[in-house]
């Protein structure tokens, strides 16, 4: 009954989140009685607030769905008798450092960019694409080595699902690389820090994000 | 901090000046909707000649037998998927919300005008790869709009081949085309509104297409999640939904999967797209009618929040869909509860747009017509949902004939009666031309009588339990044989609505060349899309400075004013003078 529970729990929170939001943009004022400029109004536009920024924190909306759409996929497909545990290989906390490593230096890469320590920003993207391909190898070398251990994707649903759902996140990383591969290329050619600045910090967020969905992921693959 | 709009901050528009820059490759927002619209509207008229096609065979089985059970199968799924997703999603997101959310924020285009021409693109994409299902081997899926697993993936099944897998393929990518535009709708409202444009000045249009967006950002991952899982057991033999099975006498090596899984996640999308296609009709037709009937829209708040409220909601009905499925039947209380509780917005809504026309000076112009026809198709189609959302009496009913007459009336007629009124009631800002009102008139009325006469005998036939989804019907106890003449009118009648659309194109395609030049605001409408100073409205939309907005969108016959209405960007009199009750 835990699904159930945690479902009921993330709906009471998504309705809280969003009524909340709408509070605040003073859903509950009457327009017809409201003429002229209202420069003050909360719902007039932030605008120190980059587009950008609003937009890839509705696109990680849309990958956390899918994600937990697949988690719940995930739960439902268990309850079924042929449901076989996979062995989980131990390079997979390896990799987990090694993600870890890559969200730490974006983020000291972020750090710098807002000291205008341009230096620091290029030796942190430059880490930060160390540690991700990094961990890209060593995923494809666990599926290696499940595939030694015949552990095929067909052979058991949990298989499946982990073939799945490690395959999906490893592509959301490769489009997050191409994304700090043109960052680190204006890093080299070097634009003015101001230019930077923007994409560095959402690469962080990106980044965060994708290890939060990697630790859920593991803990939950860990945990069945 | 001094008013600097998003558009006029250093975002520079790309103009370009060849014919193929400007009307292919385009970023201009309008003429991305109208690339959107006009392939959605073709892609909708080979739906259209599908339903046609199963229409003869069901009404004259004997006499018209061009389509073989296979095809006939064919022609319900491609017939089901291409009406919903590639026309009217695509139709009132990428068409309407393209074109109406810049010019009705204020704004001079999208915020990522490269990824919002991206996003058309690759939605040509989609559809072009779902079109080239007819030509492959096997021919397109017969599975049925919904694809459910064990039979969409097995032998036997039409296109069980190539067709489920350009299918899935095709709505994988449909789905990146959708997100792409979301993006684009989504940020432009939160962060391009023009200076005074508060969320609660917005036209009940924009409010309809952006919370439908934020719908189909949130439900479309679940199609895509069964897309991926199902191509995954087609090509690779996993068993995510498909269970140990005999398929032709043989042993398959699929075991233990589930195909109610599925069926959640298809449904876990599927209610909400309902909505997807619905909220943006919800507020387009409450444009619509007010404007028409010169009256600010009835209680403006209360439609806000029921089609907030009607958003949530629809993500915890999806299992109505579900009662004959096999699923927990103790669930079916549960969502039948909910399935209820959505019925209260929604009548908010329509006793609203009711209440709107109370009183009103009604202008029966053809939008205003097609408007209050939807209101009719509406309710009907939604006090039958009243009966389907009840597990008891689902059970008999779910599949027969009045399932369908249920969905077409609430999710197939009503939208497009407001396309056609949203098309006609912009249709001088979009080309420049007033449309022919003869011919206008004639269309709405040939199509709603027409769409009732098809769709109304089909709720009888429902009751005496003709199922539906059948070839043909054959000789049987329960059916009497006035079931097949009430058949044969309903194909008449269909035919008949179908060669009514030739009224319309014919009216749009010629009215361009021959209407007569529109003036900028033809209806004396007050949203900011009527105020552009050009019209068509040019790339940018705006000249210099961009509107100011100082009232909301529903100033009509305000006491003591001359004219009988105020449009937003009108600033305040000096001394007030109006009364505000």
């Amino acid at each position: 009954m835990g699904g159930e529970a945690a479902i009921i729990v993330f709906i009471f929170v998504a309705v809280g989140f969003a009524w909340t939001w709408l509070w605040r943009q003073r859903v509950t004022e009457k327009p017809w009685l409201q003429e002229g400029l209202v420069d003050d109004h909360p719902s007039e536009i932030d605008h120190t607030q980059p587009p950008a920024r609003t937009a890839l924190y509705v696109f990680l909306a849309v990958v956390a769905s899918v994600f937990s759409l697949f988690f719940s996929a995930y739960f439902l497909r268990m309850e079924y008798f042929d449901w076989r545990p996979l062995q989980e290989p131990g390079l997979l906390w390896v990799n987990t450092v090694m993600l870890v490593l890559g969200s730490v230096s974006i983020q000291m890469a972020a750090n710098a960019a807002k000291k205008s320590n341009i230096d620091m920003v290029g030796l942190g993207l430059i880490g930060t694409g160390i540690f991700t391909v990094a961990f890209i190898g060593g995923q494809l070398w666990a599926w290696q080595m499940l595939v030694a251990e015949g552990a095929y994707l067909y052979s058991n649903p949990a298989n499946a699902f982990f073939y799945l759902i490690t395959g999906l996140h490893a592509l959301h990383i490769v489009g997050g690389l191409y994304v700090w591969a043109r960052t680190t290329r204006r890093v080299w050619a070097g634009h003015p820090i101001h230019e930077i600045h923007l994409s560095v910090d959402l690469c962080k967020v990106y980044w965060h994000f994708l290890l939060m969905v990697w630790v859920v992921m593991f803990g939950l693959m860990l945990s069945t | 901090m001094a008013y600097v709009a998003l558009a006029d901050r250093g975002q520079e528009l790309a103009h370009p000046h060849t014919w193929i820059g400007k009307y292919v490759w385009c970023q201009d927002h309008k003429v991305i909707a109208i690339q959107y619209g006009g392939t959605a509207i073709l892609v909708g008229v080979v739906a259209l000649v599908l339903s046609a096609l199963m229409r003869l065979q069901l009404g004259f089985p004997d006499t018209f037998s061009i389509i073989t059970p296979g095809e006939y199968y064919q022609a319900v799924t491609m017939h089901g998927m291409i009406m919903v997703i590639y026309l009217l999603t695509a139709l009132f997101l990428g068409g309407f919300g393209n074109y109406l959310i810049p010019l009705m924020c204020g704004t001079r285009d999208m915020v990522f005008p490269f990824m919002n021409m991206l996003s058309f693109w690759v939605y040509l994409l989609s559809v072009i790869i779902l079109m080239v299902s007819f030509f492959v081997p096997g021919g397109p899926t017969g599975a049925g709009w919904t694809l459910y697993p064990p039979q969409a993936i097995l032998p036997g099944t039409p296109g069980a081949t190539w067709g489920i897998l350009l299918m899935l393929i095709s709505l994988a990518v449909f789905i990146v085309a959708f997100t792409m535009g979301g993006l684009n709708y989504i940020t432009t409202v939160l962060q391009a509104r023009c200076r005074g444009m508060t969320l609660m000045r917005m036209p009940l249009s924009v409010w309809g297409i952006f919370v439908a967006t934020v719908l189909g950002l949130l439900a479309f991952p679940a199609l895509l999640v069964s897309a991926i899982m199902m191509i995954f057991d087609y090509l690779f033999g996993t068993s995510f939904f498909m269970p140990a099975i005999i398929s032709l006498g043989e042993q398959l090596d699929y075991k233990g999967g589930s195909p109610v899984l599925f069926q959640h996640l298809f449904w876990f999308f599927g209610h909400p797209e309902v909505y997807i296609v619905a909220l943006p009709a919800f507020g387009i037709v409450s444009d619509v009618l007010s404007v028409h009937a010169r009256k600010n829209i009835f209680g403006y708040r209360m439609m806000v929040w029921a089609i907030v409220a009607i958003g949530g909601l629809s993500f915890i009905v999806w299992a109505h869909h579900m009662y004959v499925s096999g699923m927990n039947p103790y669930f079916g209380f549960f969502f039948a509860t909910t399935t209820l509780i959505i019925a209260v917005p929604t009548a908010i809504k329509v006793y609203n747009w009711v209440l709107t026309l109370w009183q009103g000076n009604i202008h029966l112009r053809t939008p205003m017509l097609f408007a209050i026809g939807f209101i009719f198709t509406f309710i009907h189609g939604g006090l039958t949902g009243l009966f389907l959302g009840n597990v008891v009496i689902d059970l008999p009913l779910s599949d027969t004939y009045f399932v369908i007459a249920h969905f077409h009336m609430v999710m197939g007629v009503s939208p497009i009666l407001v396309v056609f009124a949203a098309i006609y009631h912009w249709y001088p800002k979009i080309t420049g031309r007033m449309y022919n009102e003869t011919l206008g008139k004639w269309h709405f009325w040939m199509t709603f009588f027409g769409t009732y006469a098809i769709y109304l005998p089909m709720h009888y036939i429902g009751f005496l339990g003709v199922p539906r989804r059948y070839y043909a019907n054959g000789v049987t106890d329960f059916m009497p044989e006035s079931v097949q003449d009430l058949n044969a009118a309903i194909t008449i009648a269909a035919l008949f609505v179908a060669a009514t659309q030739i009224i319309f194109f014919w009216n749009m395609l010629t009215s361009i060349w021959n209407g007569k030049k529109a003036p900028h605001n033809p209806w004396n409408a007050n949203s900011l899309e009527w105020r552009t100073e050009q019209t068509p409205p040019v790339h940018g939309n705006w000249g210099d400075e961009l509107p100011v907005v100082h009232r909301w969108a529903y100033d009509y016959s305000v006491p003591g004013r001359e004219t009988d209405f105020v449009p937003q960007d009108e600033p305040v009199r000096e001394g007030g003078g109006e009364h505000r009750t």
